[in-house]
């Protein structure tokens, strides 16, 4: 396609969408105002049916808790994916991470740094297990905790070396973790069926409002959904670390290229 | 509208114009974390907690750790 044909392509689609945007734009409430019947609706009766004080999350994980399932095997797939592609593949070998590498300095980390790394761990793990724990009493849940845990190997890493992080982290725990959720999801979908309901429908006691062990299935699916997103996201990022730090393309000598 | 929401608005608008002004691409993922808290934070004033709180786990560490990730290996293997 010549330089010509190609603007014009892009003129005439780009002034499409920008009249169909427009048009979508006018016909929005105005800002702040936000309450749709749908919204009013469910603030009404969430806590009465559901008892739960988060409706956000009772949204997530029991009105559209089909549409969550298909996010949390977007992550799941996109993790498998990753493990996939970026496998050892032929003509490609492992060499030593480049902080230990032959002739390498590594750059001395600061003691701010290692102070800070060591300090935020622990209090990480407790906002992560919180937020999954409370998400259906208060704004986060299984989605938000689950990457804010998976954030401490990551911290292991940023103070210390791959090799440690490599070491440290228990690796079939972590695979088993995301499996388990992914997993988990799908069979208290089951439960409904089991009990002659929908699927996904909250069969479990509901407890009462406000308390920690209250929403039924909610509070299940959440933490299904922390473990796997969780599982996920650590495993999507040791992919890439290690094709980063350790994979390198064989070189016609048989040594690893840079 | 009022004032605190206003100055969060065009704090986004500002970082925004930033992340696209930093051209030096480490730097500019920086800038972009950046960029996901002060977005975070306008969240937080449209009272929207939930969506605040993925915009920092996502905006402020997946997508620039996974940047950042990328930029190491391409440097590798120039």
């Amino acid at each position: 396609m010549s330089e010509r044909s190609r603007r014009l392509v892009f003129v005439v689609s780009a002034l499409g969408f920008g009249a169909l945007l427009l048009w979508g734009m006018a016909g929005l409430p105005d800002f702040g105002l936000h309450e749709s019947a749908y919204a009013r609706l469910l603030d009404s009766t969430t806590v009465a049916r559901r008892h739960v004080t988060d409706v956000v999350t009772a949204t997530v994980f029991d009105y559209r808790g089909i549409d969550t399932l298909g996010e949390e095997f977007l992550l799941f797939t996109a993790a498998v994916g990753a493990i996939l592609l970026l496998r050892e593949q032929r003509g490609e070998v492992d060499r030593p991470p480049d902080d230990e590498g032959l002739g390498r300095v590594a750059v001395p980390m600061s003691a701010a740094v290692r102070f800070v790394g060591v300090a935020l761990i622990g209090p990480v793990v407790v906002v992560g297990t919180s937020l999954v724990a409370h998400g259906h009493l208060s704004p986060g849940g299984g989605f938000q905790g689950g990457v804010a845990l998976a954030a401490t190997p990551f911290l292991a890493y940023l103070i210390g070396e791959f090799r440690a992080l490599d070491r440290s982290t228990p690796w079939p725990l972590v695979e088993t973790s995301e499996a388990l959720g992914a997993a988990g999801y799908v069979a208290l979908g089951i439960l409904g069926l089991v009990a002659g309901v929908a699927y996904l429908e909250n069969v479990l006691p509901l407890g009462s409002a406000g308390s920690l062990a209250s929403g039924g299935t909610i509070l299940a699916l959440d933490v299904a959904a922390g473990l796997a997103v969780c599982g996920a996201v650590v495993v999507l990022l040791r992919e890439f670390l290690h094709q980063t730090l350790i994979v390198r393309r064989q070189s016609a000598d048989g040594r690893p290229a840079r | 509208m009022n004032a605190v929401l206003a100055i969060a608005l065009v704090a986004v608008a500002v970082v925004a114009t930033l992340v696209v002004l930093t051209r030096d691409n480490p730097a500019q993922t920086i800038v972009l974390a950046f960029y996901g808290l002060v977005l975070s934070v306008l969240l937080v004033l449209l009272q929207a907690p939930a969506v605040a709180l993925s915009q920092i786990v996502v905006g402020a560490v997946a997508v620039p750790m996974i940047v950042l990730l990328v930029l190491a290996k391409s440097r590798g293997a120039e």
